[in-house]
């Protein structure tokens, strides 16, 4: 119900807005939750296990009952907490793990079933029959289980990632962050001032205090405001600084715009910042911590601090009749507060005997509990107990708990920081120096006093800003109120009956922890995991600390010997649209393109990825409707005239200095050096555990000049290899490598047509250039690379020009090769022209490739990389798997790779295996399907005949060990 | 997590990959019994403490680093290039 | 005490008062047949099988912290069986028909629910590989089965399967993979070892080892010195730091994988899916949670913890697989130590120190391991024989060259 007057709210703004279908009016300015509740709404929602009803509990990011579905479609937004969702006009909201509706609940069957579904009941029960756990207990589960829905579609809004960067890091805009912020700011450093909420001020928006004689919202939002003006200061408001992280990075959510139905033009939903930061301040405040009695749960009990934050800052009556139940000083302001702002309080019940609490229009009891309440779907009644032991039911529909205030200290616990146990003021408090250069100010450190969380805030700038080298300045502390609230321990209601919730989210109560220290779950892990307090959305903020209470209790021991609580990251739960922004769609990896893309879309050409390069697998004429067409028609053409493909995305690397030449016979297992330039040799490259790490083309330009090429997925590999030899291995060695795998457009221009087409091209005629020669050539004025290499078996070419004029040497390429009865070819054919040759890729290069099993073994020379490893017994021998040919028995039949091989008749078993396929093609040269592959002791199996095991697809059922290559085994095409 | 590189300055992580102990650096001679060689190749520390290892600035100056840190905490404690040696 | 429906029926009659400890908390006697040092999944699953299988109850398991608290309680709880490499493809069958009947075998459930695993591919080349471990995982006698494009949008609705950057072509799928409820696993082993006599002993740490002419014969822990006929290392993240008390320096280096959680959300997921190319896995708990991760942090840690690059680049990856994931939110983060091995693949296996046995380099495979890993530790503890379902997790595989390496990044741990 809303207050005739106060709050921070604009009533000349009012907005509408629903909630289950019914239609309800807020004002700019208030949350969901606030706007709920002075709409009269007081179920909010339903536990997870029990489902039972729930009404809102806190103010604040840690609610743990108001959970809702926010927002319609795709723009759904499921598990939003109501206390923290800023109202905007039109908003949708939904209850939700209820069905039929939030009032009347099937789910809540479970709560009749309750005294058997104590904690961890799931681990003794559902085991028999042994199949009914997926068939029959687990699918009921599943779907009794989770909160609110997804919305199953794309989001049709952006989120965004940014980096930001700052000598001072404070986290929280209350008393103390704002203090923090302030000092640093005069001082001259770039500061950042973090707030989840969408206002400064903290606890200040929730109170009636003044500060220098100013409401305190007024003094917060004036400091805010100058701050603003500096430049050396960035406020970041609706910003949730939600983790911490090594070497002073911070993790943070900006919700940029989900206050409001959907974001403006350009801008995202929310944005998540990296903040790099030289020194923090966490100034977060404290957390508001419940009371376990029994049937503490039910919609109208609320946290006292969150009844005063509604009466205050939203202008909203909780209630009609409250009642205010707490162990602390702190307690009675929600009765004063509430009082004058005419809202009625019955009671002021103090746990504690003996203080005394301010005279009001209340009743007063000290040493007064509250030990049961009554109302199904919102409290009517609460039962108390006074210290004679009388008890008596109240009329009231709230019921404002208080059991003291938490310091928000869960950033301190990222970097595995374990608070510890402070006596005197009953709470945990940070431990000292758990995050590097995190210093904590304010309540989150047990400073309660707003004065006092003011000095503390200035006193750890001071520190912060000495660090940093600045002069810190001197700065007067504003009045306020100064006096810490005093308060006597109270986590559970003692000498009660029934169910008094711990969490409430997930229904973990009293006496669940009381089974769990019975079964011997003792240490706090054990109880957590096996009740699983703590696990629930609000990750155990309301719940945590009472329930080290309660151990306590039960053990007989003090808190600080039962252990301590911890958090882990986020602070928040954060969307993985922001931390995952960008990545839909393409955007998730690089995605790289050969200069002849754009002439392959104009050929229709489809491309495939290779390494991070998508390729074009085929150019499709008129005509051909299945790409095998096309793929015999390319490689075809390639053995009777000529064909061009773009091998631009093979690595490439500059190799140069006077010790170049004994660099590479480092690297490559044979010989580099006796090179002589203008020449090309095949090299092999192993790791130094002796197995293969890559293959390709060393071209020697010049004494001192090298160019080395790479396959296309490993070329980062090599490079980042090379390197490493070149820098960390034998630093003393003359070299310098560069990647010029961009730099360089290359081309292969392949077929027994192929001199007659790049003869025709060059500037000057070639003259003779044998197989495996390189030079520098020039094509219309344009410097250019010449080598005669071959991955096709053909006599053939590769030529590069600067990247830039790659589009234009592929066009010029293709139209003289059409004039020759050729053209281009991709990837599908480059890939049939290669079986055929038994020539290798990453199908066979997959990292447990010895020399020796691809029948390379004699190349490698000592002093080489890898080759004392691979002397090793297990990386040679017959019984290794080494290449071979194969060939279907059966004409045509199809072979598929990744079909594994056992001798003819034997069992189709492990033990058997005799080696796998890893590459096939259809041969249009041989008319039938062929295949490379891995056999055991295979280059003494020629001629076998093996059965193939492929229960994956169907295809042939033998195969026959052929020689390699497939095609001119002598090679006199290559060297035509 | 942040690294100080010697050429480019104080960088984020994800501007650096990682390969291992700084051990590597340390390969044994061609001729080294194979003892030596397995060690180089398989056997590490492994230390909760601090830990001399190898960075490669990839995505910066493809420089690569020396650096010591401590397992424990991430804390770096040190950076120099690879190739300037101890 | 024996658990049943009937027994939670009946004690939920008597306000749940009745149930006995899980577990007893003995002090450590002065020695023991056999101590494994680590409470965790391994740990635990040793002791309850060389109870078990082998007879030999005088053991003491000694765990630092609290059982159950290193990685067997913070993992993403996935069982599968689909590797390829020979010595990897009969361990992982041999857990997973354990697994199979580990709720019986226990009394207590640890939920395993096969669910099924798909790992997706999207390209030819990983379609050939995938077909490739599909036959290796056949005829190894488990089930595999590749399925087409098409198969795949019927089975799992929720994915992008035409993402342009990596559309979805196929994948392969293992219907008896799943997941279990990591705790209880912990849980069910050690109420079944302590009902078998072991003694569990937590908050005892192992500070050092007694070797007397090459033997071990005891150890010395924060609870003054145990003796012992044998000694099993079970305790992996940690697997250096303890065996480097005994003087022993292994291929294995320790690094952080970290590991997601959202909210609670209605059924979204049926299963397990991996998304190779992105490094990137999911599956929903019971609880609703979507429980997801990714690749190491890559560098060497003994923190716990990651950094924001990687947790960055998980949820990049969700986001490039499964778009919907947008408004969920991420709920908790956290990291566990892997031992990572030079080849990926772990070690079981004796030491050159008589007495002291080693069971580590789980890589990021140890819960799927859990039931096998105890099963062929006990077995060899027992027998000082390999298990035959482990005859080839040998530690001097390094030496010999004959490494398990599945990925074939060769010994870079945290490229595995």
């Amino acid at each position: 119900m809303r207050l005739e007057t106060g709050g921070l709210i604009d009533r000349a703004a009012p907005l509408g807005f629903r909630f289950d279908g019914r239609e309800y009016s807020g004002f700019q300015g208030d949350t969901l939750a606030s706007a709920l509740l002075a709409g009269g709404v007081r179920l909010m929602g339903r536990s997870f296990k029990y489902h039972r009803p729930r009404g809102v509990l806190s103010a604040g990011s840690d609610e743990p009952n108001a959970l809702m579905e926010v927002g319609t479609g795709a723009r759904r937004r499921p598990n939003t907490r109501a206390t923290v969702q800023e109202l905007y006009e039109g908003l949708e909201a939904r209850s939700q793990n209820r069905w039929p509706s939030l009032a009347w609940d099937a789910g809540q069957v479970s709560d009749l079933l309750a005294p058997f579904l104590g904690a961890g009941f799931y681990y003794k029960t559902f085991m028999w029959p042994a199949a009914f756990w997926e068939r029959v207990y687990e699918p009921l589960i599943r779907r009794a289980a989770g909160l609110g829905r997804l919305s199953g579609k794309r989001d049709p809004d952006a989120c965004d990632k940014a980096f930001a960067h700052c000598d001072l890091l404070v986290i929280g805009a209350g008393p103390a962050g704002l203090m923090a912020a302030l000092m640093a700011a005069e001082a001259g450093a770039r500061v950042i001032l973090a707030d989840e909420d969408c206002r400064p001020g903290g606890r200040l928006l929730a109170e009636r205090e003044q500060v220098d004689g100013a409401p305190g919202h007024a003094w917060a939002a004036e400091l805010w405001d100058a701050l603003a003006q500096m430049p050396n200061v960035t406020p970041m408001p609706r910003t949730t600084v939600t983790g911490a992280y090594d070497g002073g990075t911070f993790g943070a959510l900006e919700r940029v715009a989900e206050h409001m139905a959907r974001p403006p033009e350009a801008a995202p939903r929310l944005t998540f910042w990296r903040i790099a930061a030289r020194r923090a301040i966490l100034a977060a405040g404290a957390l508001e911590r419940p009371v376990a009695f029994p049937h503490n749960d039910r919609p109208g009990v609320m946290l006292a601090g969150a009844a005063r934050a509604y009466a205050n800052r939203w202008a909203v009556a909780p209630g009609r009749r409250v009642a205010v139940f707490t162990n602390n000083d702190d307690g009675w302001r929600t009765a004063r507060d509430l009082s004058a702002q005419g809202i009625e309080v019955a009671a002021l019940i103090d746990s504690r005997a003996g203080v005394t609490p301010p005279e009001g229009p209340w009743q007063l009891m000290t040493g007064t509990h509250v030990t049961d309440t009554r109302g199904r779907l919102g409290l009517r009644a609460v039962q108390t107990r006074d210290g004679g032991g009388r008890h008596r039911w109240l009329e009231v529909d709230t019921l404002a708990v208080s059991g003291g205030w938490n310091p928000a200290l869960h950033l301190t616990c990222h970097m595995n920081g374990r608070p510890r146990w402070n006596p005197a003021i009953h709470a945990f408090v940070p431990a000292s120096d758990a995050v590097p250069g995190l210093d904590v100010a304010g309540a989150a450190l047990g400073q309660f006093s707003t004065r006092g969380a003011m000095k503390s805030g200035q006193y750890r700038a001071r520190k912060a800003l000495e660090a940093l080298g600045f002069e810190p300045p001197s700065i007067p502390v504003p009045n306020a109120e100064d006096t810490p609230p005093r308060l006597s321990p109270l986590w559970q209601v003692p000498r009660t009956r029934g169910r008094a919730w711990l969490d409430f989210q997930n229904d973990v109560t009293v006496k669940d922890v009381a089974l769990a220290h019975a079964e011997n779950f003792r240490s706090v892990e054990h109880m957590k995991r096996y009740t699983t307090l703590g696990m629930a959305t609000d990750q155990g903020k309301s719940a945590n600390v009472g329930a080290l209470g309660v151990m306590a209790d039960l053990a007989g021991r003090e808190i600080a010997q039962i252990g301590t609580t911890t958090f882990r990251p986020p602070y928040t739960p954060i969307d993985i649209a922001a931390l995952g922004a960008g990545a839909d769609g393409r955007g998730f990896a690089p995605h790289r393109l050969p200069p002849s893309h754009a002439y392959g879309l104009e050929r229709g050409a489809p491309t495939v990825e290779a390494g991070l390069w998508h390729r074009a697998a085929y150019y499709p004429r008129e005509g051909e409707t299945h790409w095998r067409e096309s793929c015999d028609r390319e490689a075809r053409m390639v053995r009777q005239a000529v064909g061009v493909c773009d091998v631009t995305s093979l690595g490439k690397i500059d190799v140069q200095g006077t010790d170049a030449a004994a660099f590479l016979d480092r690297v490559y297992a044979n010989t580099m050096s006796t090179l002589k330039p203008g020449r090309v040799r095949y090299g092999l490259m192993l790791r130094d555990d002796g197995f293969v790490m890559d293959d390709g083309t060393c071209a020697r330009l010049g004494p001192e000049h090298f160019v080395v090429t790479t396959t296309t997925a490993a070329a980062g590999q090599v490079m980042a290899h090379l390197e490493f030899c070149a820098q960390c291995l034998w630093p003393q060695l003359d070299v310098a490598l560069v990647s010029v795998t961009e730099a360089w457009a290359q081309c292969a221009i392949a077929g027994p047509k192929s001199r007659d087409l790049v003869d025709g091209l060059l500037d000057a005629p070639l003259g003779a250039f044998p197989f495996m020669a390189c030079g520098e050539v020039s094509v219309r004025g344009v410097g250019a690379r010449l080598f005669r290499i071959s991955f096709s078996g053909e006599h053939a070419y590769e030529l590069a020009v600067p990247a830039r004029y790659g589009d234009a040497l592929f066009r010029r390429l293709v139209d003289r090769a059409e004039t020759l009865g050729g053209g281009p070819y991709g990837m599908e054919a480059l890939n049939v022209l290669r079986i055929e040759k038994g020539l290798l890729t990453h199908a066979e290069l997959h990292g447990r490739t010895t020399a020796d099993d691809l029948g390379l073994g004699r190349m490698v020379k000592p002093g080489s990389i890898g080759h004392r490893m691979r002397e090793r017994a297990g990386l040679s021998g017959r019984w290794r798997e080494q290449l071979v040919g194969l060939e279907a028995v059966e004409p045509g039949a199809r072979l598929n790779g990744g079909a594994r091989l056992v001798a003819a008749g034997a069992a189709q078993v492990r033990q058997m295996d005799q080696g796998y396929v890893t590459s096939v093609c259809w041969s249009p040269q041989l008319d039938r399907y062929i295949a490379l592959g891995f056999l055991r002791d295979g280059r003494n199996r020629t001629g076998e005949v093996l059965d193939i095991v492929d229960h994956m697809r169907s295809g042939a059922a033998q195969a026959q060990v052929v020689p390699l290559p497939f095609f001119d085994p002598e090679g006199g095409r290559l060297r035509a | 997590m942040r690294l100080t590189c010697p050429l480019c300055g104080d960088r984020d992580s994800r501007e650096f990959s990682y390969l291992g102990s700084a051990t590597l650096s340390d390969r044994p001679a061609d001729d080294a019994p194979f003892d030596a060689w397995h060690e180089y190749v398989h056997l590490r520390d492994n230390p909760a403490g601090p830990n001399a290892e190898l960075w490669h600035h990839v995505s910066g100056c493809s420089a690569w680093l020396h650096v010591v840190r401590d397992t424990r905490n991430h804390q770096v404690l040190s950076i120099r290039l690879a190739e300037e040696g101890a | 005490m024996r658990y049943s429906g009937w027994q939670v029926i009946a004690k939920g009659l008597r306000g749940q008062r009745g149930w006995q400890p899980a577990w007893r908390d003995p002090a450590p006697k002065l020695a023991y047949q056999v101590i494994i040092i680590g409470a965790g999944g391994h740990g635990l699953a040793t002791a309850y099988y060389l109870a078990k299988n082998h007879g030999i109850t005088d053991v003491a398991v000694l765990e630092r912290g609290w059982l159950g608290g290193g990685n067997v309680g913070r993992n993403t709880t996935i069982v599968r069986a689909n590797y390829h490499l020979d010595g990897n493809t009969e361990f992982y069958s041999h857990s997973l028909k354990l697994w199979e009947g580990l709720e019986q075998e226990l009394n207590y459930n640890v939920m395993m629910s096969q669910r099924g695993i798909i790992n997706l591919a999207h390209s030819d080349g990983q379609m050939d590989f995938y077909a490739r471990r599909g036959n290796a995982m056949r005829m190894q006698g488990d089930d595999a089965e590749l399925l087409d494009r098409d198969r795949v949008r019927r089975a799992y609705p929720g994915l992008n399967h035409d993402n342009p950057r990596f559309p979805i072509l196929g994948g392969l799928r293992q219907r008896r993979a799943g997941t279990a409820r990591h705790d209880a696993v912990a849980w069910g082993f050690a109420r079944g070892a302590d009902r078998r006599g072991v003694d569990l002993v937590q908050n005892c740490e192992v500070t050092g080892f007694r070797i007397e002419r090459g033997r071990v014969t005891g150890v010395e822990t924060t609870r003054g010195f145990i003796g012992a006929g044998k000694v099993g290392m079970a305790v992996a993240g940690r697997t250096s730091q303890v065996a480097q008390m005994a003087g022993l320096r292994l291929p294995i280096e320790s690094h952080v994988l970290q590991a997601f959680v959202t909210e609670g959300l209605k059924p979204v997921l049926p299963g397990v899916v991996t998304f190779g190319m992105g490094h990137f896995y999911i599956s929903q708990s019971d609880k609703g949670g979507l429980v997801y991760g990714g690749d190491l942090d890559f560098y060497n840690s003994y923190a716990a913890r990651g950094n924001l690059p990687m947790i960055e680049h998980v949820h990049e990856a969700g986001m490039a697989l499964m778009p919907m994931l947008g408004r969920a939110r991420m709920l908790r983060h956290w990291g566990g130590i892997m031992d990572m091995s030079m080849d990926g693949s772990p070690i079981i296996d004796r030491t050159p120190i008589d007495g002291l046995y080693l069971n580590g380099g789980w890589c990021y495979g140890g819960f799927k391991a859990t039931p096998a890993s105890g099963w062929c530790f006990a077995h060899l503890i027992a027998t000082d024989r390999p298990s035959p379902h482990a005859m080839r997790l040998r530690l001097d595989r390094f030496e010999t060259g004959h490494v398990l390496d599945e990925e074939g990044t060769g010994a870079q741990p945290n490229k595995h």
